[in-house]
């Protein structure tokens, strides 16, 4: 390749808020329901059914607008986006066009260059679209509206971003500033955070901007990466030969790793909006927006920074504790109950993400209660049991949410510390290893080592090490 | 009449509508459209300068619902609207891209 050549890429980034009913009808958003349980007229588009706004929709909307640093447009209203598709029973998608909520923020994300901040072009309220099963044998579609209707945002970056790593970047903390507000889960495996990727290429320093491709169907940070490379060289490649690049929206194919035209842009695009005249306006006092503001939850960076204040934890760790809304929770809640904060950051940070890994779990899938990890931690400090059994406790308090008190209790974990239990034990394996006892002898001191090990191995684990150590020199020392 | 469509025009507004037109519809269909327009023009010939937009025919703003779950499972009953059902779901034509 002769030329020099930059990716610059925008996102449109979907997100189904958490509440508990449709954007526009009291359907429950529940996940998982048998098909068509959650529906009524107005989320079926029955011709005389009347939508009425979900108030909860507009105040997460401008929670999350006010946390991307947006401006608001205080009169907002719903238009009509006109498509025929099954998957959308009205023929129109509700959304807004003209006066979207939120308008002009931008989200500061870490590159590899340093801090930089991407704008936020718009983010605006729709309606989600219902379930399209293909049945290739009957040659039919099967349609469940359970997801038709329920509230989206969608947030619309400028072209900002000039790496998979910067999108990478820029939708980890999009991800984790919604969670922390409650407004979404966003997992991207069960859709409810959905990014499509605009993305073009221009010679650099070039200053206008090449044929942009959108693709979809990215449901992971992985897909997302690849689909960038993958499209990124399809452009290049093109250019390169001479070609034109074709604006249209792509599909990614991840286990094929490669990418297909779905349509062209230039017929399908017609969408004619026009307001809808069935929901009135949303006028947003500026009252109201003091009030979302004062009820904001504490965000990412203040945490780490309290964390640092209020309890010593080192900046790295605070940094690992907050990476997730639910660690952030656990610390907090667990530090509450047993007072003891470096040793909660201790057990979460080393044991807790180590399991989480060997599990292939992310920290929202946490089952265990902050009450058992304190009495866990609680039994250390009271020296009930030693740290190695207190790490086997653990493995069972993540997996199954254990009381760990009457686990050590019915299984007689409890830590030996009373000298005369332990002496007898200490004394036969000090018989039983001449060797170590003669290179001990002969000053080498981490003969010792060995000794300890294996009356611990003999005690089962139950032994206390300080006791243990103890006996130890006084019967080689005599 | 002012305003003529052209075959173009409504061939195009056809597909959108997704309607399929024969030749004396077709006919009627552009002098409809174009006596539409010619309407609106009257319209446009109205100073609205320092008018607001409407978007709604009521001075009525933010009719909220709350975020409390209502509707049951009424599934029987609004299938009963669907052509076709299959499982619990709405039959239609096949739809693969």
């Amino acid at each position: 390749m002769s030329k020099q050549y930059e990716t610059v890429i925008g996102l449109e980034v979907h997100v189904e808020l958490a509440t508990k009913t449709k954007i526009f009808c009291s359907c429950s958003t529940a996940f998982g329901g048998a098909p068509n349980t959650h529906t009524c007229p107005v989320c079926t588009g029955m011709p005389g059914s009347l939508p009425v706004l979900n108030k909860q929709v507009v105040e997460y909307a401008l929670a999350v607008g006010l946390a991307a640093n947006c401006q608001i447009h205080q009169y907002c209203k719903f238009d009509r986006k006109n498509y025929f598709y099954p998957d959308n029973p009205q023929n129109y998608q509700i959304s807004q066009l003209y006066l979207p909520i939120c308008h002009d923020g931008g989200i500061e994300i870490e590159t590899a260059e340093g801090k930089k901040t991407v704008r936020i072009h718009e983010i605006h309220m729709e309606e989600d679209a219902g379930k399209l099963i293909h049945d290739e044998w009957e040659d039919c579609s099967l349609v469940d509206y359970n997801r038709s209707g329920v509230p989206l945002i969608e947030i619309v970056s400028e072209p900002d971003m000039r790496s998979a790593e910067e999108v990478i970047a820029y939708l980890e903390k999009l991800r984790m500033m919604i969670q922390y507000l409650g407004a979404s889960d966003c997992k991207l495996q069960e859709g409810s955070m959905r990014a499509d990727v605009n993305l073009s290429v221009r010679e650099v320093g070039t200053e206008a901007f090449g044929t942009r491709t959108e693709m979809k169907n990215l449901n992971s940070f992985r897909a997302i990466t690849h689909a960038i490379e993958g499209e990124k060289n399809r452009q290049i490649d093109l250019l390169e030969s001479g070609e034109q690049v074709v604006q249209e929206t792509r599909r990614w194919d991840d286990t094929k790793g490669a990418s297909y035209a779905m349509r062209s842009k230039e017929d399908a695009q017609d969408y004619r909006y026009f307001p809808d005249p069935d929901l009135t306006p949303v006028v947003i006092s500026d009252e109201w927006i003091q009030e979302i503001r004062d009820r904001q939850p504490e965000m990412r960076e203040e945490k780490q920074e309290r964390y640092q204040k209020e309890y010593g934890i080192p900046a790295y760790d605070a940094g690992i504790l907050t990476s997730a809304k639910r660690m952030a929770d656990m610390f907090e809640e667990t530090t509450a109950l047993c007072k003891s904060p470096k040793k909660v950051s201790n057990w979460l940070m080393v044991e807790t993400m180590r399991l989480l890994k060997e599990h292939g779990m992310d920290a929202e899938d946490i089952r265990f209660s902050p009450e058992n990890l304190a009495k866990l931690i609680g039994l250390t400090e009271a020296g009930t049991i030693n740290n190695t059994v207190a790490k086997e406790v653990f493995e069972f308090v993540f997996d199954k949410d254990i009381d760990p008190e009457q686990y050590v209790e019915e299984k007689g974990l409890k830590m030996v510390g009373d000298e005369g239990a332990l002496r007898g034990t200490i004394e036969e394996i000090v018989a039983a290893n001449p060797q170590s006892v003669a290179d001990y002898k002969g000053g080498k001191q981490k003969a010792i080592g060995f000794l300890v090990g294996q009356t611990m191995k003999a005690m089962k684990g139950k032994a206390d090490p300080g006791v243990v150590n103890k006996i130890l020199k006084e019967i080689l020392d005599k | 009449m002012a305003n003529v469509i052209s075959d173009e025009t409504i061939e195009y507004v056809g597909i959108l509508a997704k309607l399929e037109l024969s030749g004396e519809e077709r006919e009627q269909a552009k002098k409809d459209m174009g006596r539409m327009l010619d309407y609106i023009d009257k319209l446009n010939e109205l100073d609205t300068t320092g008018v607001e937009p409407m978007s709604h025919v009521f001075p009525v703003n933010n009719v909220f619902r709350e975020d409390v779950v209502e509707n049951g499972d009424d599934r029987e009953n609004m299938l009963k609207n669907a052509p076709e059902q299959k499982d619990g779901t709405y039959v239609v034509p096949i739809t693969v891209e």
